[in-house]
């Protein structure tokens, strides 16, 4: 991931009221991972529950044909290219529902295609 | 300062359908409404002169199943219903989802086929088309420009500058940077009074991003539209009617010809209102839009029934209570 780009997604993230892996201090414990599957059309698990506070990363791999992984309030668009995991860190601030679709157009299924991040 | 306000003489007034939208372009040509469109004229090169357009979107050939059984016979019923019209318009436009994508070898381009063969019935001089996502995004758009042309381009009409935008055929809601620097540079060649229709798949602004309404640079497009006084945006994929204003923009989504998506402000999950055989148009519905240029525009809904969408008579008594609001 180039320094701009991370930079862009430490400022998309603080205005979102989350902040990025990245900006936090050394000694916390390392992010939980949650492995996420995307293939037409619906991503496993459909629903994911983190706490409000907890640092975690999604790492998200398509196992068909070219996906998306978009949340507007997260402030993430990635493309899923198949074969190729993409990790997305985040961590919640505060508590919420977060749905995630799938953006890049993938079939008939498509427009179904999303999850749930729910924050308790 | 001008004595009048060029907005108010240049209306467009749009009526629903029910199948589509017709639109028509006032333009007076005596008094100082007259004056003004001489002065357009003069500026971008062509006087602008009254006449009228249908938006058609969404018709989906090829879509088979529920929710809706019946096919393409909404959309045939919309071409013989815009033959049958007392004036006839001078354009068509398609908002995109001409057709539903298949990945059997060789049934997308019948369906393409199947479109041009309804579509080609439409008598009207002109019919323009851009792609939707069930259309283009698969293969990056390489059918349908061997069936229809160029998925972003733009006409003028008199003295309307019309703008066919892509926002699906990257497989994503975005326009692309490509197509941004194209936009900029058509734009470039007209004043700030000129009429500019834009006509696109997608909505241009954040709808409801959770269920894919929007485009991901569509504020880079309106960037480059805001300095211009006379914009007019039509689009489809919401599959119902919405109106939405922006600076000088007002943005116009056309209702399905195949189904119908809920209130997304409702509550409920993204899935198509049902069918229900005894009305089965019902949630293609009328809207009249009437622009009176001191106020908001009026938005009426009128509930459509199989009565009223079966002949022609209902319609041309529409029109003509839509000449009097």
């Amino acid at each position: 991931m180039s320094i701009l780009r991370r930079s862009l997604i430490v400022f998309s993230l603080l205005a979102a009221g989350l902040a990025p892996v990245a900006t936090r201090a050394q000694d916390k414990a390392s992010p939980r991972t949650i492995a996420i599957t995307a293939k037409r059309f619906q991503f496993e698990p459909k629903e994911v529950h983190l706490k409000a506070g907890e640092r975690v990363k999604l790492a998200v791999t398509s196992e068909d044909v070219t996906h998306g992984f978009f949340s507007r309030p997260l402030h993430f668009d990635e493309d899923l290219t198949p074969g190729k995991t993409v990790e997305v860190p985040i961590e919640a601030a505060s508590a919420g529902t977060y749905t995630i679709i799938c953006d890049h157009f993938c079939g008939s299924g498509h427009g179904g295609m999303m999850m749930t991040l729910v924050v308790e | 300062m001008d004595p009048v306000d060029r907005r108010k003489f240049l209306k467009i007034t749009g009526v629903s359908l029910g199948a589509g939208a017709l639109f028509k372009i006032a333009a007076p040509a005596l008094g100082e409404g007259g004056r003004l469109m001489g002065l357009l004229g003069k500026k971008n090169g062509e006087r602008p002169t009254p006449f009228s357009f249908v938006q058609f979107s969404d018709t989906h050939v090829g879509f088979n199943g529920p929710p809706d059984p019946l096919g393409t016979k909404a959309f045939e019923r919309a071409v013989d219903m815009v033959n049958a019209l007392p004036e006839r318009p001078d354009l068509v436009l398609f908002t995109g989802d001409l057709t539903h994508e298949s990945e059997k070898p060789g049934e997308h381009a019948d369906r393409m086929r199947l479109f041009k063969k309804i579509s080609s019935r439409l008598k009207v001089p002109l019919v323009k088309l851009v792609p939707g996502e069930h259309d283009a995004a698969l293969d990056g758009g390489t059918l349908y420009r061997d069936a229809f042309g160029e998925t972003s381009y733009a006409f003028d009409h008199r003295g309307v500058h019309f703008v066919g935008l892509d926002n699906v055929s990257h497989g994503k809601p975005v326009v692309g940077a490509e197509g941004l620097a194209w936009l900029e540079k058509d734009l470039a060649r007209f004043p700030k009074t000129a009429p500019i229709v834009v006509f696109t798949h997608r909505p241009l602004f954040d709808l409801k991003p959770d269920w894919e309404w929007f485009t991901s640079d569509g504020d880079r497009v309106l960037n480059l539209l805001a300095p211009y006084e006379n914009v007019t945006v039509l689009y489809g994929h919401i599959h119902r009617e919405h109106v939405h204003h922006e600076g000088h923009s007002t943005h116009y989504a056309a209702r399905s010809l195949i189904f119908a998506f809920p209130d997304p402000e409702s509550g409920v999950p993204k899935k198509p209102l049902p069918f229900d055989e005894k009305k089965p148009f019902e949630n293609l519905g009328i809207r009249r839009i009437a622009e009176s240029g001191d106020a908001p525009p009026r938005i009426e809904e009128v509930s459509l029934t199989l009565r009223e969408y079966s002949g022609t008579v209902g319609i041309q008594q529409i029109l003509k209570e839509g000449e009097n609001l």
